[in-house]
């Protein structure tokens, strides 16, 4: 059967058709469909783990336990699951283990854009890059084969691109796979020192056998045309080349790490002129010019940053670029903002009011940095707003501390935050942490964490207690305050930055989107405009519904009623509407 | 591959252009084509610029359309028209919901949103339609079903069957919204 599918969901179902029975990930945009598919097949067991660390080494467990299982996170997931990645890389599992990393080419929704291939050959594991959904769901496959036949971990690489486009795919059936008895082998999976001397030998012949199947495999595929150029590409770069140059040869990658030396040299010696695209780094070209294969056009051409296409490929290969309008004058930016009845608004307003130093974190939050809130000093990756601030402060001292705070999600909180508020209370820090708790996780689309007391699933579970979780790791002032609420909440923060002992703040208050928020159907607010004095008060919480043109005004189609501007307005100009 | 089509749904996040889009790729995979629908997810859906890339044919390669290559632009808002203009190829059709959603830097002050968006179109030399979406969707009961009716609009302007994208809006949408969906969709289609 044929269907357009999204990549990720092009991976669920090559998961579900390749027999995997595990899954364990955290949610990450270009990646978190992938999951939330899999989640649909009841075949599978698959959860969110706090993190990816975590994620990775249950996977890696399930797979040790005999049944095929996969993991799946964005490039900076891939960060917070390398420590098990190089070690796994000695032992390999019992079934198929695959690990798929999302990169985000352009930065749609990350901190930075780094080049994930680069774990392949740093932790010495076999990785294919798919160009489209058809070969996300059949590189799945091939992924676990590789993994179970070479004793290791196989990569998926998928890119931002093929993570969202839909195309079609033929759909098969799925393969049962039984769960492979368990036997005791403490040589392979022992990482002591003596055992993973013997397990690195044996992981560079697999890198040796896996290079020369790289040579031969139809994985890798040479299209020959028109011999003026040849391209070698792998992954998205391949539609791109495919649709600017349709004429030209191209040697398609599907394996991108180890790469097929040889099989390039030969292509390379077929053409004219040889050029290697890719987004990101010169990982292929780098390779080839290492071992001494002609290369006419690389980096050179396409650039380091964000992802190429069909266009920008002709451009660098010097076409004209195709006629096209201008509309003439400047076009305002509509960049991403916190959704009107955001409880997030109300906390960055009085952050900003208070003029206080904010150390950001991961999540929809982060848009707090954007003008008019503009309330934010740092954001660097999850979980380091708390320990920044703590070494912020430990430098500037116990003033420092009384203007300064970090803002964390629940979720983010529950990924990486926790060491680093154990981190403050161990070392005597006196620091303000706020966890901004929504009830879930925000930024990639509503998805369950650990505090929500629900699974991936829609299951009921435990959930975590954030007031005890932190009164268990030594902090004696937890205070919970209604972001909703401005004076409370500002009272509250004012209290907790003038003590000088640490403390946290639980920021409490449902996402508008939530269906339990916007089943309450608040009304939506409206402007008198006689008494509306012009005074701009109520522009200053950056809300997409309001609109300033000699007066305030309320999109009644956008307002969800949160009646935060109406706590501004000193002239009660702000009223519900009448029922 | 030169027999590909092309087409962009551009709006604001949040204004349901992934189900367009959705309903789209659903009609196309039926009428038999081969299909490539490119999406945007994540950070930039919270309110926005947002665009869908759409793409048919014989066999399509990439996903994306790039300056000058769209065969039609779907804008659920007039500033995102303006924005999106230069995508439009020669020739190709627009079309454009007369709705005003403002962007942050205007509501900041920081900015203003351009006047006249569309007479300045207009005196560029390309052919629209502009249309009251939000009326027929609230007409049809939902201020949400813009999409519906823009689709419904996009719908006069392809040569497929109407049970065609009638069955694709029963797949794509919750079956309680499916009756308001129907309304929206044929009004939509009257707005040509």
């Amino acid at each position: 059967m044929r269907q357009l599918l999204l990549g990720n969901a092009a991976v669920a179902r090559g998961l579900y058709e390749a027999g995997c029975r595990f899954v364990s990930s955290y949610p990450g945009t270009p990646s978190t469909e992938i999951t939330e598919e899999v989640a649909k097949y009841k075949e599978i067991y698959a959860e969110w783990a706090p993190n990816e660390k975590v994620a990775f080494e249950a996977a890696a467990g399930a797979s040790i336990g005999g049944a095929r299982a996969f993991a799946a996170m964005k490039h900076v997931g891939l960060n917070v699951a390398a420590d098990p990645l190089f070690s796994i890389s000695y032992t390999g599992g019992r079934a198929g283990l695959v690990l798929s990393v999302s990169d985000d080419q352009g930065m749609a929704s990350s901190q930075n854009e780094q080049d994930s291939r680069h774990y392949a050959r740093a932790a010495k594991l076999p990785m294919l890059e798919p160009s489209d959904s058809q070969e996300a769901k059949d590189f799945v496959k091939t992924a676990f084969e590789l993994s179970e036949e070479y004793e290791t971990p196989a990569l998926l690489r998928m890119s931002i691109r093929v993570d969202h486009s839909q195309s079609i795919v033929e759909l098969k059936e799925r393969e049962e796979r039984p769960l492979i008895p368990y036997e005791k082998d403490m040589r392979r999976f022992v990482m002591l020192p003596a055992n993973a001397i013997g397990r690195h030998v044996v992981v560079e012949e697999n890198m040796a056998k896996l290079q020369e199947l790289a040579e031969t495999s139809s994985i890798n595929r040479e299209e020959m045309r028109d011999t003026s150029i040849g391209f070698v590409t792998a992954g998205i770069c391949y539609q791109y080349v495919r649709e600017a140059f349709p004429d030209a040869s191209v040697l398609k990658l599907g394996m991108v790490w180890p790469l097929p030396v040889e099989r390039i040299r030969a292509f390379s010696e077929k053409v004219d002129r040889l050029i290697v695209v890719e987004e990101l780094d010169p990982f292929i070209e780098d390779h080839c010019r290492s071992h001494g294969i002609r290369v006419d056009g690389g980096k050179d051409l396409t650039g380091l940053q964000g992802e190429l296409s069909q266009s920008k490929l002709a451009a660098a290969l010097g076409q004209a670029a195709k006629p096209s309008l201008d509309f003439g004058e400047p076009v305002p930016p509509r960049p991403p903002v916190l959704c009107p009845g955001c409880p997030h608004r109300g906390t960055f307003y009085t952050l900003h009011k208070m003029k206080l130093t904010v150390f950001g974190d991961i999540g929809c939050y982060t848009l707090g940095a954007l003008a008019p809130l503009a309330a934010m000093d740092t954001t660097l990756c999850m979980g380091a707003s708390i320990s920044a601030l703590h070494g912020f402060n430990t430098v500037r001292g116990a003033e420092s501390a009384k203007s300064s705070v970090a803002v964390i999600g629940d979720s983010t909180f529950m990924h990486s935050g926790i060491t680093s508020l154990t981190d403050i209370v161990y070392n005597k820090g006196i620091s303000t942490v706020l966890i901004l708790d929504n009830s879930i996780t925000g930024m990639t689309g509503h998805q369950q964490n650990p505090t929500t007391g629900l699974t991936l699933k829609g299951e009921v579970t435990a959930a975590v207690d954030l007031e005890k979780l932190c009164e268990g790791l030594g902090i004696r002032r937890i205070r919970i305050a209604d972001p909703g609420d401005l004076k409370q909440l500002e009272t509250v923060l004012r209290e907790e930055l003038a003590c000088e002992e640490p403390s946290v703040i639980l920021v409490r208050r449902p996402c508008a989107l939530l269906p339990q928020v916007r089943a309450l159907k608040t009304k939506p607010l409206k402007v008198d405009p006689e008494r509306c004095k012009s005074c701009r008060a109520c522009m200053a919480i950056g809300c997409p519904s309001l609109r300033f043109e000699g007066k305030a005004a309320i999109d009644p189609t956008q307002c969800v009623g949160c009646a935060l501007c109406e706590q501004l307005c000193k002239f009660g100009a702000i009223v519900k509407e009448a029922d | 591959m030169t027999d590909t089509k092309s087409i962009m749904i551009v709006g604001v996040g949040g204004q349901g252009t992934l189900l367009a889009s959705r309903v789209l790729g659903s009609v196309l995979t039926a009428q038999g084509f081969d299909v490539k629908v490119s999406e945007v997810h994540g950070m930039s859906q919270r309110g926005g610029s947002v665009v869908t890339y759409v793409r048919y044919g014989e066999q399509v390669s990439s996903p994306v359309v790039d300056r000058g290559e769209a065969d039609c632009i779907l804008a659920f808002e007039r500033l995102e028209a303006a924005r999106w203009l230069p995508w439009l190829r020669k020739g190709g059709s627009l079309l454009i919901n007369d709705q005003r959603i403002d962007p942050m830097p205007v509501i900041t002050g920081a900015m203003t949103y351009p006047d006249n968006i569309l007479e300045k179109i207009r005196d560029l030399g390309a052919e629209f339609v502009a249309v009251d979406a939000l009326a027929a969707a609230l007409e049809a009961g939902d201020a949400r079903a813009v999409n519906v009716v823009l689709l419904g609009l996009l719908s006069t302007r392809l040569p497929f069957p109407e049970e065609v994208w009638q069955d694709a809006l029963a797949a794509c949408v919750k079956p309680r919204f499916l009756e308001m969906n129907r309304k929206a969709f044929a009004l939509g289609r009257a707005l040509q």
